[in-house]
């Protein structure tokens, strides 16, 4: 028996100081196993062959060729394959993509659909059948030609925000206005691409179900899990320790459902891990866009109407719904606030969230568009975004929980050297270069979900937090290391957090930007009440004091308002019109984002946020080929990323976000980066050439196509 | 994956003599590229003959001043090495414009000028493919080609060649030496590789079996004012959509010697003879350069959404040439 010590002074205080990643040391010299690097005993390996075409029924398979090959174990496919149960709602208040409904029936709704699973002793016997195994198909035709010309079958559908908000008299304030901007944007389909490969391995050990993986929420995971197999919740147990990355794309996906099938068939632990290549029709993506935006505004810049529609894909058996239009309902005034997204659905896979769904695609044409009215009014873009920044919700009318954007851009302003910026576009060269600079604004909601959390004061003096959160490269285990450790008034190094295990009950997921929010939430909670509970010099029994924490009442308590990050982006780009070549010179984003953990992460954080925009604005495109329905160069050679090389100085800072009515006072930082950064890019190419660049990405082939003959 | 079999060569005769016109063998270089095609089974070998401990990995002055590569000298240490950045300054340049350093350290000359095209319709084993897949047709003529020829291509294929390296040495009028079970042989660099024609699956004039052992460089005093400018859709690690290999001679404000290639627009890195016609003998200035890069791009046949790259090499042309008449006026 030992008893507790806490007490420190205020000084003390870890969060706001910038700290390494408790799991560094683990990361980089290989210590830290990622899901497919685990080894079990008796381990079988999965190989998922997906269909070859768009659209169709799977009329046969020669599966008794394949079964003869060297260590195959089994042919999974429709005719054989475990039933499963997809009538349920899933943790994220929607029905599972019927696309996790693996052999479940002959139908083929897109390219890339699985239609078999080949397990064998290695993973190379299991590709070599994989391959081999010849699938005859009844084809149909199909059609995955997205275009704005799709309008005309396209419906709207709320999503994760509603699909369409109408505020005032739109085409009375479009025709009383002075100014007005009427133009479209497209985006392209884009792909998550994290760069560990998604990967589980299934078993079933005393009589429970235990699925090793990467994701972004074991509880997520093993729900919908227990539900596909109709198994009790407690029985599945999903584990999830590190995650090269997710961006939205691993949640429930068919190579869990797969590895599960198979262990159940087998009786013994089967991997899958999905390809590159199967990537691009398996993990989600997000659906190219086509948006148009109407401003109307006042000769100086202010808003009277503001008219945003977008469109996107979705596939044949499930809703998605790319909210680009949402992005401005929080941003602007206007008397006239009409928003709409909606969808039409193709013979393609299902997309889905990928780092900031809605916001990234949506605030390329918006921040674009006031881009462009700024221009036409002759006034500067910053001023044209401060004469319409609202004094409330801009549609909803709710008083904004903190609303620092005003700061963002001054300091954003002062740091950039903006005020010395000639508006004048295409005036501006460094020997073949021309240069130019640009702004836009970024937000993103502050969103929290309920989570449970337990803290343990143990006997040796330690701290053990249990919070099923997932550290998919965010730096949140470290970041509620921190949080804890003040929250218990003790050093970093006396707190242990466990996460990313079904076993530790129910949190929200990594994702929306709120995992750490509402982890942290929970967490202090927790923390707060061991602390007043445990007396100095208390003892503490041999199996510890644990404090368990339940946020659900405390998020439900929060008042309505509108919550939300902001940013203002700044970039200066380098064009060569002869070439085509666009190089981004600097990139400076400031936040204002609540109240920062750990500002080494958070920086990290930001700044990986505005490079996924300098690599939207410049680079991402999936080409789905009309004649295949495939992307076409399915790899990393073929979707082009930012390479290092283009990636120039970016720095990103924040500025006092403080909202006092906020029990955890944390906003979330790993969209609002992305928001806004390819706008601001695309603006900056507008300045250095003059030339309006409305679809992304801006590859050198478009910037030649308009006319960049030097 | 198929399973293979693997064997490494210490001398050439032994290497030749490993594969023994087995079609379905392949000599293993740095396998950039055939360790990627074998994982994505557009390349399904019996056998793997590994040549990288071959006596090939040096770099020798020949006794006319050229130089003589050996077949396994990487690429990193090929753009290192200081007879090359002397005398072909443009060698180096396009050597290091390729891949990444991690590649060039593992890729060999000898693989690099056989490496495949990256057609995401070839690299696609679910897609059809003339050069893949003989007859069975080429989607890229009516599909995605925004990074295919637009030079000597036909309809049967529109791939692009994605050799950096091989456009200098196509300007530099590289000698490529083999080896065969019958004896040696030597190949203009200009006629290793065939026209597409009907037959895009037929890609270099090298015997069945030969093993690529040198490529040797002609003494070329018009190299040392050269230069490689690569375009790419981003600043590293992506191969070209249009690159200009060029080396220039002035005398008197006269082309007095030139050497033209591209990158990107053919099946193979395209010689400029009909711009070099143009501008030997002619004054050096944007006029010339202008109907240089006309002459040449006369007989590009683009396709619907790659016309952008007549435009890009045009401009690239004049650029680059500019640049290298400045720099030998000074």
């Amino acid at each position: 028996m030992t008893t507790a010590t806490t007490g420190r002074s205020a000084a003390d205080r870890v969060t706001g100081t910038a700290h390494t990643r408790v799991e560094g040391r683990d990361k980089v010299t290989g210590a830290a196993r990622y899901a497919a690097e685990i080894p079990f005993a008796e381990l079988a390996h999965g190989w998922l062959v997906l269909s070859t075409v768009a659209r169709g029924r799977v009329r046969a398979l020669d599966t008794d060729t394949v079964l003869a090959m060297p260590g195959v174990l089994t042919v999974l496919t429709h005719h054989n394959a475990p039933r499963v149960d997809t009538d349920f709602v899933g943790m994220l208040g929607v029905p599972p993509d019927p696309g996790t409904a693996l052999f479940q029936h002959d139908r083929v709704p897109h390219r890339g659909w699985p239609v078999a699973l080949v397990v064998a002793d290695t993973p190379e016997q299991a590709r070599e059948a994989a391959e081999t195994l010849v699938v005859h198909y009844d084809e149909e035709p199909h059609d995955v030609a997205f275009s704005a010309g799709r309008e005309a079958e396209a419906y709207p559908v709320d999503g994760h925000m509603p699909a369409v908000m109408e505020k005032g008299d739109l085409d009375r304030e479009l025709a009383a206005s002075a100014v007005v901007v009427d133009a479209e944007y497209t985006t392209p389909e884009e792909h998550h691409n994290p760069m560990e490969p998604h990967a589980a391995t299934a078993r079933w050990e005393g009589g429970r179900l235990e699925v090793v993986d990467s994701n972004q929420g074991t509880h997520w995971v093993a729900g919908d899990l227990a539900k596909l197999f109709s198994l009790d919740p407690g029985t599945v147990r999903v584990r999830s320790e590190h995650v090269g990355g997710g961006f939205g794309s691993k949640g429930v996906r068919a190579h869990q459902v797969a590895a599960v099938m198979a262990a159940t068939v087998l009786h013994r632990p089967v991997r899958v891990v999905m390809t590159r290549r199967q990537m691009f029709s398996l993990a989600g993506y997000r659906s190219p866009t086509a948006q148009r935006v109407r401003l109307g505004a006042d000769p100086d810049g202010r808003l009277r109407a503001l008219e945003h529609r977008s469109l996107n894909q979705t596939s044949t058996v499930h809703e998605f719904v790319e909210p680009s239009a949402a992005t401005g309902r929080s941003m602007y005034a206007a008397d006239a606030h009409h928003t709409v997204s909606r969808l039409v659905r193709l013979d393609v896979p299902t997309p889905t969230w990928m780092r900031a769904p809605g916001e990234a695609p949506g605030s390329f044409a918006l921040e674009s568009a006031l881009d462009e009215l700024a221009e036409k009014c002759g006034v500067d873009p910053i001023d044209l975004r401060l004469r319409n920044e609202p004094a409330v919700g801009p549609v909803s009318g709710l008083p904004f929980a903190g609303r620092n954007l005003v700061a963002c851009f001054r300091e954003g302003a002062r740091r950039f050297g903006w005020a010395e910026r000639d508006p004048r576009p295409g005036v501006r060269r460094e020997g073949r270069w021309l240069l130019g600079t640009g702004t836009a604004a970024a937000s993103f909601p502050a969103m929290a979900m309920p989570s449970t959390a337990s803290v343990t004061a143990e006997a040796d003096g330690t701290f053990t937090i249990r919070i099923n959160a997932a550290d998919i490269g965010t730096g949140a285990r470290t970041a509620l290391t921190l949080i804890a450790a003040d929250a218990l008034d003790v050093p970093t190094d006396r707190v242990l957090v466990r996460i990313g295990d079904s076993d530790l009950g129910p949190a929200m997921v990594a994702g929306g930007s709120a995992g750490t929010r509402s982890w942290a939430w929970a967490v202090m909670a927790a923390a707060e009440e061991l602390r007043r509970g445990l007396a100095p010099g208390a003892d503490i029994p041999p199996q510890g004091i644990t404090v368990r924490s339940d946020t659900t009442e405390a998020v439900g308590a929060l008042a309505q308002k509108e919550r939300h990050s902001f940013g203002a982006q700044f970039a200066e780009v380098a064009v060569d019109p002869a070439t085509g070549e666009v190089r981004v010179r600097r990139m400076l984003g400031v936040f204002a984002a609540g109240r920062i953990v750990n500002p080494l992460t958070a920086r990290n954080q930001l700044v990986g946020g505005m490079i996924w925009g300098l690599s939207m604005a410049l680079h991402e495109e999936a080409v789905r080929e009309p004649a295949s329905g495939g992307v076409y160069g399915a790899d990393l050679a073929g979707y082009h990323v930012a390479a290092h090389a283009d990636v120039p100085h970016v720095e990103a800072d924040w500025v006092d976000d403080p909202d006092p009515d906020d029990p955890v006072g944390i906003k979330g930082i790993g969209e609002v980066g992305t928001v806004g950064a390819a706008a601001a890019i695309a603006n900056a190419v507008w300045h250095a050439t003059g030339v309006r660049h409305r679809d992304l990405p801006i590859r050198p082939d478009r910037i030649l196509s308009a006319g960049g003959d030097a | 994956m198929r399973e293979f079999g693997y064997h490494r060569a210490y001398d050439v005769t032994g290497a030749v003599a490993l594969l023994d016109g087995d079609t379905d063998a392949r000599f293993l270089g740095g396998g950039t590229n055939l360790v990627d095609l074998m994982k994505t089974g557009v390349e399904r070998p019996a056998t793997l003959v590994d040549v990288r401990e071959l006596p090939l990995n040096r770099i020798e002055s020949t006794p006319d001043g050229g130089l003589r590569i050996g077949a396994t000298v990487t690429n990193s240490d090929l753009a290192a090495h200081p007879e090359v950045r002397r005398r072909y300054p443009v060698l180096a340049q396009a050597v290091l414009a390729g891949a990444s350093g991690q590649l060039r350290n593992m890729a060999t000359v000898g693989g690099n000028l056989l490496q495949r095209t990256r057609c995401g319709y070839f690299t696609d084993v679910d897609s059809p493919c003339n050069k893949r897949d003989p007859g069975s047709g080429c989607p890229a003529l009516t599909g995605e080609h925004h990074n295919h020829a637009i030079l000597g291509a036909s309809g049967h294929c529109v791939a692009t060649h994605p050799s950096d390296m091989g456009v200098a040495l196509t300007a530099l009028d590289a000698r490529v030496s083999y080896e065969t079970a019958d004896g040696p042989g030597e190949l203009p660099i200009a006629d290793l590789y065939l026209p597409v024609g009907k037959t895009p699956h037929r890609e270099t004039a090298l015997p069945q079996g030969a093993l690529i052992t040198a490529v040797t460089l002609p003494p070329t005093p018009t190299a040392a004012n050269s230069r490689y400018r690569k375009v790419r859709e981003r600043a590293s690690y992506a191969f070209a959509i249009g690159s200009v290999a060029a080396a220039l001679d002035l005398r008197d404000g006269t082309v007095h010697d030139v050497r033209l290639a591209f990158g990107a627009v053919a099946s193979r890195p395209w010689r400029a003879y009909a711009a070099e016609r143009i501008l030997t003998g002619a004054p050096a200035g944007a006029d010339t350069f202008v109907a240089a890069a006309d002459a040449e791009l006369t007989a590009a046949r683009p396709l619907p959404r790659n016309g952008y790259k007549v435009t890009l090499m045009r401009n690239l042309v004049v650029a680059v040439l500019s640049e290298l008449a400045e720099e030998a006026a000074r």
